[in-house]
C-alpha cells in the first residue's frame, strides 16, 4: 500500500515478519490513513514471497528482505522510517526513524519451530524443535504454513535487531493489546492514531 | 520479577485470544482452553508461549507444551507458577 502525494515527508513502513505480518496489517493501514490526514506521505511494500509479491517465499531470506526494503527506500525516496517487531531485522537503518518493540531472530524461530512441533503432533507424528531446526538448517522446513529455506533459518537462528539510533516505541505507549500477538487479525484505531501521533511529532521535531 | 503469575497470564492470554475485560476476569481455574476455543490454533499456542516467555523471561521445553498443560486456565497457571519457582 501506497499513500504518495509527493510531500517533504516520507515513511517507509517495515512490517513485522511471518504471522505478525497479518495480525497488524490493520494496523498499519490505519496508522498510513492517520499520517495521511498529518500531511506525511507513507509506503508499505510487501516483503518479497508474501502478500502480492510474485516470488517463491521459500527462496527469501533475511538478505533478500534486506535487500528489497533498502531498494523500496531508494525508489521512494523515503526520508524516514518505521519498522516493527521481525521488522528490525531487515529494514534500512541508516534512515532516522522508530522501531517499535524488536525481536530477536531466534525469538520468531523459537515460536515457528514450536507451531511446527505442534502440528506435527497433530498430525500423529512425534517431532521435536532440535530435529525440526536441523532439518531446516539442511534442506529447508515448511513451519506454520511458511516454507522456510535454509537461509532464512540460518539468518533468524543469530539476527539481532539492527536499529540504530532511531526511537523505540513501546506497546505501552500506544496503549492497549498488542495486536501482533492477536491469534484472529484484529483492528485497534485508537492504537494507529497514537503512532501516527506519535511520528508527526517526531518528523517535524 | 515480583509479577503476580495470574494476574500476568490472564493479560496474556486475553491478548493472544483478543478478549474483553470481561471475559479475561471471567476465566476460573476449571476454564477450559485447548479444544474449547477454536483461535487456540498451533500457531496461537506458539504465540501464547513465546509471550509467556518473553514475559516471565522463562524458557518452556517441547515437553511442556502439551493438551495436559494446555486443559483449562488452571493446568497453564501451575506450569507457569512450577517455571517461575525453578
Amino acid at each position: 500500500m501506497v499513500i504518495d502525494r509527493e510531500r517533504r515527508y516520507r515513511l517507509l513502513i517495515v512490517p513485522p515478519l511471518f504471522e505478525e505480518m497479518n495480525r497488524t496489517r490493520r494496523l498499519l493501514v490505519g496508522t498510513m490513513r492517520a499520517l495521511d490526514i498529518n500531511g506525511i506521505d507513507s509506503f508499505l511494500p510487501d516483503l518479497p514471497g508474501t502478500n502480492e509479491s510474485l516470488q517463491a517465499f521459500e527462496s527469501q531470506s533475511l538478505h533478500s528482505w534486506r535487500t528489497a526494503m533498502a531498494r523500496a527506500a531508494r525508489h521512494f525516496a523515503a526520508t524516514h522510517v518505521l519498522a516493527l517487531r521481525g521488522g528490525v531485522l531487515v529494514f534500512p537503518n541508516a534512515l532516522p526513524g522508530w522501531v517499535v518493540e524488536p525481536v530477536a531472530g531466534a525469538s520468531l524461530l523459537r515460536q515457528l519451530l514450536r507451531a511446527g512441533v505442534i502440528a506435527a503432533r497433530e498430525a500423529g507424528e512425534h517431532l521435536d524443535s532440535a530435529t525440526l531446526l536441523e532439518t531446516g538448517r539442511t534442506e529447508g522446513v515448511r513451519l506454520a504454513g511458511y516454507a522456510c529455506g535454509p537461509a532464512l533459518i540460518a539468518g533468524l537462528d543469530s539476527a539481532r535487531p539492527l536499529d540504530e539510533g532511531q526511537r523505540e516505541i513501546r506497546q505501552s505507549d500506544l496503549g492497549g493489546a498488542a495486536l501482533w500477538l492477536r491469534a484472529e487479525p484484529g483492528d485497534d484505531p485508537a492504537q494507529s492514531a497514537r503512532l501516527a501521533a506519535i511520528i508527526a511529532a517526531g518528523i517535524a521535531a | 520479577m515480583n509479577e503476580d503469575s495470574d494476574a500476568a497470564l490472564r493479560d496474556v492470554l486475553g491478548q493472544v485470544l483478543g478478549l474483553n475485560a470481561a471475559r479475561v476476569a471471567a476465566l476460573t481455574p476449571a476454564t477450559p482452553l485447548l479444544g474449547a476455543l477454536p483461535e487456540l490454533d498451533s500457531m496461537a499456542i506458539a504465540t501464547l508461549f513465546g509471550a509467556l516467555e518473553d514475559r516471565f523471561a522463562v524458557l518452556f521445553d517441547d515437553s511442556e507444551v502439551t493438551g495436559e498443560t494446555l486443559a483449562t486456565y488452571g493446568t497453564l497457571l501451575a506450569l507457569v507458577r512450577g517455571k517461575r519457582r525453578a
